[in-house]
């Protein structure tokens, strides 16, 4: 008979998991490996919620293996550490992304590039190699390989700093790959949520004109005042559209739903970059004219590697870039889960795990 | 009263045109400006058949006004220069390709993308600075703006040359813009059709492994033993399919027809990008997914500017690269057309105009 969560390993573990596709949570005992040789342990501080951990929760996807402890977006301190571990000591400050394991052999992998080895390992919803479920940071400790765990630069806050983790990479990471970082060049942001407010952020830390494109006219002084965009554009204005024709050089789209790229397109410039981050669950419809005679692409991307990862939070360090969040108790979790479907959050949730979490 | 198209202009052309949506094509007078002090004036001797022409010719885009003298494959000898002409000289052989105008003065003409200027203007169907219509190649004489033609490499056979001006810098530019020009790179090739086969010439001759990715079985061995293809792919085969995923650096997809992309995204390694330079009339479907997790790109091209144009020609004149053709006469144009149509050409019809344009 399969071992119960709470049995599958000697380490004691708690948190809150969904159970079916209500993605109603609800406390849950589980428990973790015993730390390897190459491992860390980490009492988890605080955890962002992300709107993937929404769509896992309630199977939109269609592959949750139930029941499910979310949370990619750790921050906590190392409690211990395996006999070959180098790059972490007990006490320091950390941070947990969304990988916690890959093959380290292929291409990707070699390159530094883990988030795309076929072989990825997921915090959460996920297995290991020898069959264990992967939980996630909705939970009070994880046990990490080394490799997939980030060192937090000390001048930047465990709250405001813990949605780097996907939010902070999954766009920072197509904005360097993408070349979108020269100075004086026109970046749209589509969407302004977890992801598109710290991309807003990063552009202007690279130097960029930043213009918000928005269903939601309310964002606008916000966008502006706060966040620092140039500008804002909302799609349902047909003449502030028309006058925005051809005058980006690229854009970062966020939507995660379903949306016509037809507009989007209108904006760039030729050779323009189009690069979708949100992940819609039924297919776009891409009209190819406007891909032709003006040489744009339209490109995908997926958080980023681990080398990438660190480069990203040193980067926020620096330029003091964090997210903005509304830290919330655990026990608040359902609430804040029904506000963000709602996108009524400026603009990450992140839950103080380490004082609210008890069992 | 509207001046009739044979008397707008001083010099007497003649060419075939097609004069509604039937797309058929018949004998047509008209006439072109007296060479300017920039223009070069050139004898047609030959003009490839793209599918643009047939697509103008029958108004699926719906922006053709008629009559329409199509052909952007255009070669021949000049006659004379405008005393301001310095790059050419009668007698030199020379070609015209999609453009013949644009505003020289936008950021993409600063950097030599004149076929991506908003004012930029097409060799047919388009209007002129001096807001007359433009006549193409399908004709006896042409008259260019010396900045739009191109020169013919003395060892470019012209008739298989032809179609590099218009096949051969669509799928060129692309190749160079993508970095899908390194050796030891593998392309993938949709369609084997006038830019297909072109896709494969030019790519080999990069050093690129390349395969083919076609519906029709029959074109597999001419693709592998007269094209030099590496490897050929049924695209409606899943097998095949399936044991190629993950494998191309790039793909040049050349289909007009609406087609399922995400097959061809998944034949992409990750950053694999895959290239449209086919035009459907409806949107394709994009699932965006397979995008993210592979960060993967699809983009598109639109031929290519002056100076990359004669950068391609003297490329395929060093490689020896013409196109595969199947040389005509004027009158054969409505037949060659419905051939077309049915993709039976082996790849480009080029029209042998000095030897069988008469004029009646």
């Amino acid at each position: 008979m399969a071992k119960s969560p709470d049995q599958e390993h000697p380490q004691k573990a708690f948190g809150w998991a969904a159970r079916d596709k209500s993605g109603l949570f609800s406390p849950f005992h589980f428990s973790r490996r015993e730390n390897g040789d190459e491992d860390v342990t980490i009492k988890i501080l605080f955890c962002g919620v992300c709107h993937s951990d929404v769509c896992i929760a309630k199977n939109e996807w269609g592959f949750t293996n139930y029941p499910v402890v979310p949370g990619h977006e750790i921050v906590g301190t190392v409690t211990t550490v395996g006999s070959n571990v180098k790059k972490f000591k007990v006490g320091e400050r950390v941070g947990v992304g969304v990988i916690v394991g890959s093959c380290k052999k292929c291409e990707s992998c070699q390159q530094d590039l883990e988030n795309y080895c076929p072989q990825t390992i997921f915090t959460y919803n996920s297995h290991y190699t020898d069959g264990a479920k992967t939980y996630g940071g909705y939970s009070d400790m994880i046990v990490v390989d080394e490799r997939y765990v980030l060192h937090f630069p000390d001048n930047l806050p465990s709250e405001g700093g813990a949605p780097l983790l996907c939010a902070g990479i999954t766009v920072y990471s197509p904005m360097k790959y993408y070349g979108m970082t020269e100075p004086g060049k026109h970046l749209g942001v589509a969407g302004l949520g977890g992801l598109g407010h710290v991309a807003v952020k990063m552009g202007k830390a690279f130097g960029l004109k930043v213009t918000v494109i928005s269903s939601s006219p309310k964002k606008e002084a916000e966008a502006i005042e706060r966040l620092g965009a140039d500008s804002f554009l909302v799609t349902s204005d047909p003449t502030k559209m028309k006058a925005a024709l051809g005058t980006m050089d690229y854009i970062i789209d966020t939507v995660s739903a379903v949306h016509a790229l037809f507009p989007l397109l209108s904006l760039l410039k030729p050779n323009g970059k189009l690069v979708t981050v949100g992940l819609p669950d039924k297919p776009l419809e891409l009209p190819i004219f406007p891909l032709v005679l003006g040489r744009k692409l339209v490109g995908g991307s997926n958080i980023g590697g681990m080398k990438e990862t660190q480069e990203m939070l040193d980067f926020c360090a620096k330029h003091g870039i964090t997210a903005d969040v509304e830290v919330i108790r655990m026990d608040y979790l359902n609430t804040a889960i029904e506000r963000l479907a709602k996108s009524d959050v400026r603009y990450r949730f992140v839950i103080d795990v380490a004082s609210s979490l008890s069992q | 009263m509207a001046i009739s198209p044979e008397n707008e202009h001083p010099v007497k052309a003649f060419g075939w045109a097609a004069r509604d949506s039937s797309g058929h094509l018949s004998p047509f007078k008209f006439s072109r400006r007296a060479t300017g002090e920039k223009d070069v004036n050139f004898k047609i001797l030959y003009c490839g058949i793209c599918h643009s022409d047939l697509h103008s010719a029958k108004n699926e885009w719906g922006i053709t006004s008629y009559p329409i003298v199509p052909g952007h494959e255009i070669v021949g000898v000049v006659t004379e220069v405008g005393s301001k002409v310095t790059k050419f000289k009668v007698g030199d052989k020379v070609g015209v390709g999609c453009l013949v105008g644009s505003c020289h003065s936008c950021a993409n003409c600063k950097d030599d993308l004149e076929n991506y200027c908003p004012k930029m203007i097409l060799t047919y169907g388009a209007k002129y600075y001096d807001g007359t219509t433009t006549y193409g190649g399908y004709s006896d004489i042409m008259v260019s703006d010396e900045y739009f033609v191109i020169k013919i490499p003395d060892n470019l056979p012209l008739d298989g040359g032809a179609p590099l001006l218009c096949a051969g810098i669509t799928v060129y530019s692309p190749l160079k813009y993508y970095g899908l020009d390194k050796t030891g790179m593998h392309l993938g090739v949709v369609g084997l059709g006038g830019l297909g086969h072109m896709a494969v010439k030019f790519a080999k001759a990069m050093g690129l492994k390349v395969t083919v990715i076609s519906t029709s079985p029959n074109k597999k061995k001419e693709a592998m033993e007269h094209l030099g293809a590496d490897g050929f792919l049924i695209s409606r085969n899943t097998e095949e399919i399936q044991s190629a995923m993950g494998t191309m650096d790039g793909i040049i997809d050349t289909v007009s027809a609406v087609h399922a992309l995400l097959p061809l995204i998944g034949l992409l390694k990750t950053n694999g990008k895959l290239v449209i330079v086919g035009a459907p009339e409806k949107p394709h479907e994009l699932p965006a997914m397979p995008l993210l997790m592979g960060r993967k790109i699809v983009g598109g091209s639109c031929i290519g500017g002056i100076k990359e144009t004669q950068e391609m020609i003297d490329f395929a004149a060093k490689h020896n690269i013409v196109a595969d053709i199947e040389v005509i006469p004027m009158d054969y144009v409505n037949t060659a057309m419905e051939r077309l149509l049915k993709a039976d050409v082996k790849y480009r019809f080029v029209i042998d105009i000095a030897n069988s344009l008469k004029p009646f």
